[in-house]
């Protein structure tokens, strides 16, 4: 299972590799992997939303430098995420980690379906009802008064019909 | 009208006061970034409220080495720049005035050519008490830097308090800095 895992994943980042024409250099396929699992999540700070294996900007290039020489000085995933969150913030994250500033990003999806599902179903309500109460609540007397009426509405219509 | 009607033909208006309000809040967002207030690409520093990281580089004039103990000690700007930096070249006249009233100013020289960087402020003027010259940009990517120019505020315990992306002038200034400096200064009469 573990080994199928890594396969898609190497199949998945191997995409990714078109991203940027740089050659580095690395020992194994993990630590290429790694590279390229970073410059896909992190996004470049001088941009507004590319990540650093999309963007030619010198400061992406600076990155994607220090991530290779991380790697290849056998840092591990959370020490590369806390160099560059230290000094870029989370905004360098795509997927930023939950804390007090984030959590609107998190919940705010979970919120609108909460919204969307309670509209949905008052809506529902509220087209169920009517039927219900029609049937259930004319008297026979009522009854009696809405046949008189509705004849007498359609004697009027066949009048306004001849004109 | 029943109530229940007038229910129904409010429900109708709500799409209309969805729009309405969305396009209050983009117009004035739009408003702001037009009148220069808020900057879209403007990332807030991580090191705000943090020391300023330490480094130990050559300084651009005579090729000592600097560190953040030769700087540190009263409330200063590290400006961050470059001879390749268009943007710099329109903000230089304003820090060489900055330092005339009194402002000290260190400065990066950021991934830049030393020989173009020491002609540059022969030509134009030098600001800058020092000159820390950072050929690999390593400095600049612990100060968590995107581009050229930036200036960073930092007080006199080493702790940076401000940091400005794009061209310092006079209205920048006054807006963004001066209340900054002026609240330090007030905590540090009490």
């Amino acid at each position: 299972m573990k080994y199928l895992l890594l396969t898609s994943w190497l199949l998945f980042a191997s995409f990714a590799a078109h991203g940027v024409i740089e050659t580095y250099q690395f020992d194994t396929d993990l630590q290429r992997a790694r590279y390229h699992h970073f410059i896909e999540e992190l996004r470049c700070p001088k941009c507004q939303n590319q990540n650093l294996s999309g963007s030619d900007s010198a400061i992406s290039q600076d990155l994607r430098r220090q991530i290779h020489r991380m790697i290849m000085d056998d840092k591990s995933d959370i020490e590369i995420t806390q160099y560059m969150v230290a000094r870029y913030g989370d905004f360098i994250l795509y997927r930023p980690q939950f804390n007090a500033a984030t959590a609107v990003l998190w919940l705010a999806p979970l919120g609108l379906l909460l919204l969307g599902i309670l509209i949905w179903w008052r809506m529902a309500a509220m087209r169920a009802r009517p039927k219900l109460t029609v049937e259930q609540t004319l008297s026979p007397a009522e009854a009696q008064r809405l046949k008189q009426l509705l004849s007498d509405d359609e004697t009027v219509g066949k009048d306004g019909d001849d004109k | 009208m029943s109530k229940g009607q007038i229910m129904q033909r409010f429900k109708l208006f709500i799409p209309l006061l969805v729009f309405v309000a969305l396009a209050a809040m983009f117009f004035g967002v739009e408003r702001r970034v037009q009148r220069g207030e808020y900057t879209p690409t403007d990332l807030p520093s991580a090191l705000l409220n943090r020391p300023l990281p330490d480094f130990s580089l050559p300084a651009l004039d005579d090729g000592r080495l600097l560190s953040k103990a030769d700087i540190q000690g009263e409330l200063f700007l590290l400006n961050v720049w470059a001879t390749w930096c268009p943007t710099c070249h329109y903000e230089h006249p304003f820090l060489v005035k900055l330092a005339e009233q009194g402002v000290k100013i260190y400065s990066v020289d950021y991934k830049d050519n030393a020989e173009a960087a020491r002609r540059w402020l022969v030509e134009k003027g030098n600001p800058y008490v020092a000159t820390i010259f950072d050929e690999a940009g390593n400095f600049g990517l612990d100060l968590g830097v995107t581009g050229a120019p930036e200036t960073y505020l930092v007080d006199s315990s080493g702790i940076v308090r401000f940091r400005y992306q794009g061209a310092l002038d006079q209205q920048i200034w006054d807006r963004e800095f001066a209340p900054i400096i002026a609240d330090l200064a007030g905590e540090a009469s009490q």
